[in-house]
């Protein structure tokens, strides 16, 4: 019986603690490819500030935007990171659980590179070779047809005599999104498939990008939903493969990978920067604005992420793989000035 | 005996085989081998299975650490000169980097190692970028001892590490951007020297979580104790509830309609997956009641809803082992139901329930579902304060460490995970090797 009384107290002691106490970390969720960046400024915010690390979960960019947008509140998180620029479906969101002011940080870019095991042949790729590989009906003497390449060499005599198997990531990765949009419809519109889907269905162009995002169900191309380390191994047990990964994590197995060029151009944080390597996308985190003042240390992190030392093109974040922003200072500025995002153009 | 007689004529004897008894034995000897062949066939499973994690983790408790002076210079530490805290804490890591740079390079110079050919940011690159934080956090905890010099323990860069454990190798390395040939001949040169031992590495157990790019530096600390609290707190939780929920049903509840709906509910509830308790925690306890996220309170409370099915199955058991003599001995006597239950019941079916508790704990141990939810699986690199109130703060648990580690992209994260994993078997074996001996030194047969 006593054991029951002192479970019963402890209890009631907790929760009347937490009544009492404010949260005195910042609670940060979302993008599972912003959350290495965000461990990094967390852990180096830790390490200079008085206040105690963020803590940063990880769990996808929609996921966390959710989240961001459940209500204001100290059990409520503060930041959501994303790898994808918030959708108007979450404003709305927001906006009826009365997170009205959301900041918007975009912190750099980052790359999305192909890449095939380091002993394996080269590739040298475009748009239209993924498309032409991957897609699942493609231009065959000028008709569209169900995709039967087998090999690279068949898609562009240049590629190697090589089977064609690509490792791409599932849908719910943000990765996906660029993949889709700057490879894939890209590669469709360059082989004259986005015309002929569009003739095909009476001029609709949602409808022919919808189908050009179709990609083969053959077994060529796998959808990977777990993360790059999965894709990593899944080349490691199948050397012939090709597979799509962030830049930031080829950039810490080159040992074990070779990237393909895009268009001619290899990838890199340089080329990246300076417009010439086409998959790359913008990475942001949000801020509820209304936690700022409230939560300790809040407005310090957000504006330690943005400073020249965790973002600049000299920081350690640029060291990890993230393409520097070069308008960092007007982010700069707007975090100093807690702009509130306007709406969405 | 008609349809024996049917099949044919009896044997003569039974010592001498015919084909109907061959077929008997040869079938039971086949079975036999099914039988071992299905032993094997786990046991071959459960050997390839540790033999990957052990080959893959042990190295994790090794570390390669740089051990040298630095003089903690006052000019750059402590520019005012007055060993003010507030004033010292204006110089960031940045500064003790380049001061641990400075450091490096005389040590190098006084042992006379040649570093012709490198550049000064590849030879401070050897160093983990996690000495800068500790050595900060060392001289803010004490200010005197700035003019001073100390020896320090560093860790050495992750690639480094993984140069003396074989990962790293010159062939790696030409095509790595993290490390040169050049940089690893360097290291030879250290090595020669006795600048750099790999040893014993405590660290693995008692450090925080480290960021992606400092695996170096990675530990376990604040999951062990996340996991450490859960267990707490779950058993408190738990071990009066399930009781008493199973003394009621087996010892004074009716046997109705009521009880048998209640029976078959707590076996359900045995079998729901867990990420439904994960759901359910983060809408009661973090949305509704206010309880604040990442924390093992909240994760101990989703825990125990989780194994409160599995402790009273278990608890109904053992009660229900204890033979009805007893029962009728006590209240033979002139004790009453509860003298009889807390008196006589309940001590001999101990052994039991605490055998049953132990055994739902280790199960809860290795939970990282229903922390999805929740917000434990995080990063999170400040240590939990003591309990009770360290109960509130955030944290995580050992399997979500592994989770964790398992998806960072730089290569040494993948010896870090097994390592956890291992740490995580040694507490499973620790908790059911309790469960044997308790179970051995009380168990009463009748």
């Amino acid at each position: 019986m006593r054991y029951a009384k002192l479970t019963v107290s402890a209890i009631a002691m907790a929760a009347a603690a937490s009544a009492a106490d404010a949260r005195d970390q910042v609670q940060v969720t979302g993008s599972s490819t912003v959350l290495p960046y965000a461990t990094i400024v967390a852990e180096a915010f830790g390490e200079n500030f008085d206040f105690p690390s963020p803590v940063v979960e990880g769990g996808g960019s929609g996921a966390g935007r959710k989240k961001l947008c459940e209500g204001v509140g100290e059990t409520t998180v503060d930041i959501a990171n994303s790898s994808s620029r918030i959708s108007q479906s979450d404003i709305d969101l927001c906006a009826a659980n009365g997170v009205n002011e959301i900041m918007e940080v975009r912190i750099g870019y980052d790359g999305i590179v192909f890449a095939s095991d380091v002993n394996g042949a080269e590739f040298a790729l475009t748009p239209s070779d993924v498309y032409a590989a991957v897609g699942a009906q493609v231009m065959k003497d000028g008709a569209l047809a169900a995709n039967a390449a087998a090999q690279w060499s068949e898609v562009n005599p240049a590629l190697p005599a090589q089977e064609i198997l690509v490792f791409v990531p599932g849908t719910k990765h943000g990765t996906r999104e660029v993949f889709d949009t700057k490879v894939i419809v890209a590669g469709c519109e360059e082989t004259g498939a986005f015309e002929a889907f569009k003739a095909a269905n009476g001029g609709d162009e949602d409808k022919a990008e919808e189908l050009c995002m179709e990609l083969r169900t053959d077994g060529r191309s796998v959808d990977i939903d777990g993360d790059y380390t999965e894709t990593l191994a899944r080349l490691d047990s199948n050397k012939a493969a090709v597979g799509v990964f962030g830049l930031s994590f080829y950039q810490n197995n080159t040992d074990k990978l070779r990237v393909a060029t895009m268009s001619g151009v290899v990838p890199s944080t340089e080329s990246i920067a300076a417009g010439e390597y086409p998959v790359s996308r913008p990475l942001y985190f949000y801020v509820k604005k209304a936690h700022l003042g409230v939560i300790p240390g809040l407005k310090e992190y957000v504006e330690f992420f943005v400073s020249d030392d965790m973002a600049g093109p000299d920081g350690p974040l640029a060291e990890y793989g993230l393409v520097s922003d070069p308008e960092l200072a007007a982010t700069q500025a707007a975090v100093a000035a807690e702009t509130p995002m306007g709406p969405l153009e | 005996m008609t349809d024996v007689s049917a099949q044919g004529p009896l044997p003569l004897s039974l010592l001498t085989k015919d084909a109907r008894m061959n077929r008997r034995n040869s079938a039971e000897t086949r079975f036999r081998f099914y039988g071992l062949a299905a032993i094997g066939l786990s046991l071959a499973t459960l050997v390839f299975m540790l033999w990957t994690i052990f080959s893959d983790g042990v190295s994790a408790f090794f570390q390669a650490k740089i051990t040298m002076p630095i003089s903690l210079s006052a000019e750059l530490l402590d520019p005012q000169g007055n060993r003010n805290r507030a004033e010292m804490t204006k110089v960031t890591t940045v500064g003790y980097n380049k001061l641990l740079a400075q450091a490096f390079a005389a040590e190098l110079a006084a042992r006379g190692i040649d570093t012709a050919g490198l550049k000064a940011s590849e030879i401070t690159a050897l160093i983990s970028k996690d000495a800068a934080g500790d050595l900060r956090a060392s001289v803010l905890a004490n200010p005197t001892m700035v003019g001073t010099t100390i020896d320090v323990e560093l860790l050495a860069a992750g690639r480094v590490d993984g140069y003396f454990k074989g990962r790293v190798t010159r062939e790696t390395a030409e095509r790595d951007n993290q490390i040169s040939p050049a940089q690893l001949d360097l290291v030879d040169r250290m090595d020669e020297a006795g600048l750099l031992q790999s040893g014993w590495n405590w660290s693995f157990l008692t450090n925080p979580d480290a960021s992606d790019q400092r695996p170096e530096a990675a530990g376990l600390g604040v999951a062990i104790l996340g996991s450490l609290y859960l267990m707490i707190l779950v058993a408190l939780m738990c071990v009066p509830v399930g009781v008493a929920a199973s003394i009621y049903l087996e010892e004074f509840a009716p046997k109705n309609r009521w009880t048998d709906l209640i029976e078959v509910n707590i076996s359900n509830l045995a079998a729901v997956p867990s990420i439904v308790y994960g759901i359910l925690g983060l809408a009661i306890f973090i949305n509704f009641m206010g309880f604040p996220q990442s924390s093992s309170l909240v994760g101990a409370l989703v825990i125990s809803l989780m194994t409160l099915p599995t402790i009273i199955i278990a608890s109904r058991a053992a009660i229900r082992a204890v033979p009805p003599s007893i029962r009728d001995a006590a209240l033979g006597v002139g004790a009453s139901k509860m003298q009889t239950v807390f008196h006589h019941v309940l001590p001999l079916a101990a052994p039991g329930i605490l055998t049953g508790t132990i055994l739902g704990l280790a199960t809860a141990l290795g939970e990282t579902a229903p922390l999805l939810l929740i917000g434990m699986v995080a990063f999170v690199d400040n240590y939990p304060s003591a309990p009770p109130d360290g109960f509130l703060d955030p944290a995580t648990a050992l399997p979500v460490q592994v989770y964790g580690w398992a998806q960072r992209a730089d290569p040494a994260f993948i010896e870090r995970s097994s390592g956890a994993i291992i740490v995580l078997l040694a507490f499973l074996v620790v908790m059911n090797v309790a469960a044997i001996l308790l179970r051995r030194r009380f168990e009463r047969r009748w």
